[in-house]
């Protein structure tokens, strides 16, 4: 080798490592003042119990009602989503592998999509609620996040099965499938391992998202029985509770956050999980 | 390119007899003028040829002269490329398949297909099987297994598997795959077989196995085999189709051609395969 090219080599080995060790420093930080400030207000009581009267100036209660309420939103979402997801992805690759161009202009749409910012999710989920005279709501909160995270779903799904080899399809084919059998009953299983991971991205997305839920969801410190009721999500919990003036209220915020952090750490890791089982 | 054609021409007659010295079998496949192009390229070139029912025919070439594209045209698995343009007629069991209204997963299943690597299916060892006898509407239980054991035992794997049928059949080393793929294409009771070089990802032992098989076959079925090695195609062949750019250049009984190779890009073939 050459002296231009052995320092080249250290040079960029160098950066790389300096970037990797800053993204790190940085994630580090945000999780440890997190937890910092966080940590004493966490505590059974408050993932145990609802709010109680004078919650919001630090006494009483919990975040139940977040967390039940988060849970509720993000797995109704996610079932819609992948309800909606699933054909459409299918039919992208198998109807429509013949029309390469076209998938290719499909799949920019749905990068637009998913690149689009949550809030606008939020407005357009708000508008359509206020022309069917509906009112804030889990329901309402529902659609908005499977519009939200179905782009996502989708595309991800997609990249799944467009790894699937075409003899597959070629040798579904030749023993005598329709399309339709092709897609569900052989191009189904052979990506529900990778479909699993799309479906946990799009749920962890879901679960984590503030501002499409800010003008559907509502607030209501109880747990919503129906998709008619209002219901609290944790991210507006954290939202609104550090809005507030009182120390003991912010830090809950940040407790919340630590549970928020923990609940998308378990998906990834069960995502992950999840997919090296499946494989082997 | 060019210099193909004039070696097509002098054996045109020739090639013309021998079309009808073929047609006395019982023709099973009866290609008529097919042209494939792929937008400006013509991949295949006014291809007339009639297989024989219940014989093993090779289809013999280089790399990259269509064979894959004209075995793929039999099925019309070409359907999932848009950019392929096909003309002509294709008739199997007097079925024109490129002009017909009848539904293309009946004439597919009347051929079983091999490919290069083997695809088995994303289930297991015996949903594999009974897959497609499902699809032709079997659904006693007794029958499917019956099937399933019965056709493993044909490709020999039925011994290698019969303890683990539940199991995953993307678990099978690569020569078990291809003779399960074997076995569930003759579950569906093909009329056809068509190999495009099945034996090319595969060791030496599972290569023979499927060679055996198709020995075996032949009586039955009618077995197109696509390869470019020519000793594979001297051990099996009955009938040889020698294709060269796109085209035909030599067909005919197996025997007399490799005897008596008669164009000079066959004889070189031949020299250089040995
Ligand atoms: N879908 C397609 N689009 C464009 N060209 C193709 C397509 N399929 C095959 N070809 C071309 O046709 C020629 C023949 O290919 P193929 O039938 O695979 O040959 P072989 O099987 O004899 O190696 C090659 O030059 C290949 O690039
Ligand atoms: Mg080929």
């Amino acid at each position: 080798m050459t002296l231009r090219r052995k320092l080249e080599e250290k040079i960029f080995r160098v950066l790389s490592a300096l970037f990797t060790l800053i993204v790190v420093l940085v994630l580090v930080h945000i999780i440890w003042s997190i937890v910092e400030k966080g940590m004493s207000s966490l505590s059974w009581q408050m993932i145990s119990q609802e709010p109680k009267g004078g919650f919001y100036f630090g006494k009483e209660g919990g975040i139940l009602n977040a967390i039940a309420g988060s849970f509720y939103l993000a797995v109704a979402a996610t079932v819609l989503a992948f309800v909606i997801s699933l054909p459409v992805a299918l039919f992208m690759n198998i109807y429509l592998i013949k029309y390469q161009r076209l998938l290719i202009s499909i799949r920019f749409f749905l990068d637009v999509l998913w690149g689009v910012p949550s809030i606008v999710y939020g407005a357009f989920g708000f508008t359509l609620m206020m022309y069917f005279g509906l009112r804030n709501s889990l329901g309402a909160a529902t659609l908005t996040v499977a519009a939200m995270i179905a782009p996502i779903m989708i595309r991800a799904m997609d990249e799944v099965l467009k790894t699937i080899p075409i003899g597959l399809q070629e040798a579904a084919y030749a023993l005598g499938s329709t399309k339709t059998e092709t897609a569900y009953k052989v191009f189904f299983r052979e990506a529900l391992p990778g479909f699993a991971t799309a479906i946990l991205l799009a749920f962890g997305r879901g679960i984590g998202d503030a501002a499409s839920v800010l003008f559907t969801a509502g607030y209501t410190d109880y747990i919503p029985r129906s998709f008619g009721e209002p219901t609290a999500t944790l991210p507006l919990a954290i939202f609104f509770q550090l809005g507030s003036p009182i120390e003991e209220v912010q830090n809950r915020a940040y407790a919340a956050a630590i549970v928020l952090t923990f609940i998308v750490l378990c998906i990834s890791v069960a995502a992950r999980l999840l997919y090296r089982l499946r494989k082997n | 390119m060019q210099t193909t054609t004039p070696i097509f021409k002098t054996n045109h007659v020739e090639r013309e007899t021998k079309l009808h010295a073929v047609a006395m079998e019982v023709p099973i496949v009866d290609i008529q003028n097919l042209n494939v192009s792929a937008r400006k390229t013509q991949i295949l070139k006014n291809i007339n040829i009639i297989i024989p029912k219940n014989s093993i025919t090779v289809l013999l070439g280089p790399s990259g002269c269509g064979k894959t594209t004209l075995l793929k045209c039999l099925n019309r698995l070409t359907d999932l490329y848009s950019d392929l343009h096909l003309t002509g007629s294709i008739k199997i069991d007097g079925d024109d398949i490129l002009n017909t209204k009848i539904d293309i997963t009946h004439i597919r299943q009347k051929m079983g297909l091999l490919l290069q690597k083997p695809y088995p299916l994303p289930m297991s060892i015996y949903e594999n099987i009974a897959y497609g006898l499902r699809l032709k509407g079997i659904r006693k239980r007794s029958v499917i297994s019956e099937k399933v054991e019965k056709h493993l035992k044909e490709v020999a794997l039925w011994d290698e598997v019969k303890d683990r049928l539940k199991s995953s059949a993307q678990k099978l080393s690569i020569g078990q795959q291809q003779r399960l793929c074997l076995a569930r294409g003759l579950a569906v009771e093909p009329e056809i077989i068509l190999a495009d070089e099945p034996t090319s990802a595969l060791d030496p032992i599972s290569s023979r196995v499927i060679e055996e098989e198709f020995l075996k076959l032949r009586n039955d079925y009618t077995i197109i085999h696509v390869t470019h090695i020519l000793r594979q195609a001297r051990r099996l062949a009955d009938y040889v189709v020698f294709m060269y750019y796109g085209e035909i250049v030599e067909y005919g009984p197996a025997d007399e051609i490799f005897e008596t190779p008669k164009p000079d890009i066959l004889k070189e073939y031949m020299k250089v395969g040995h």
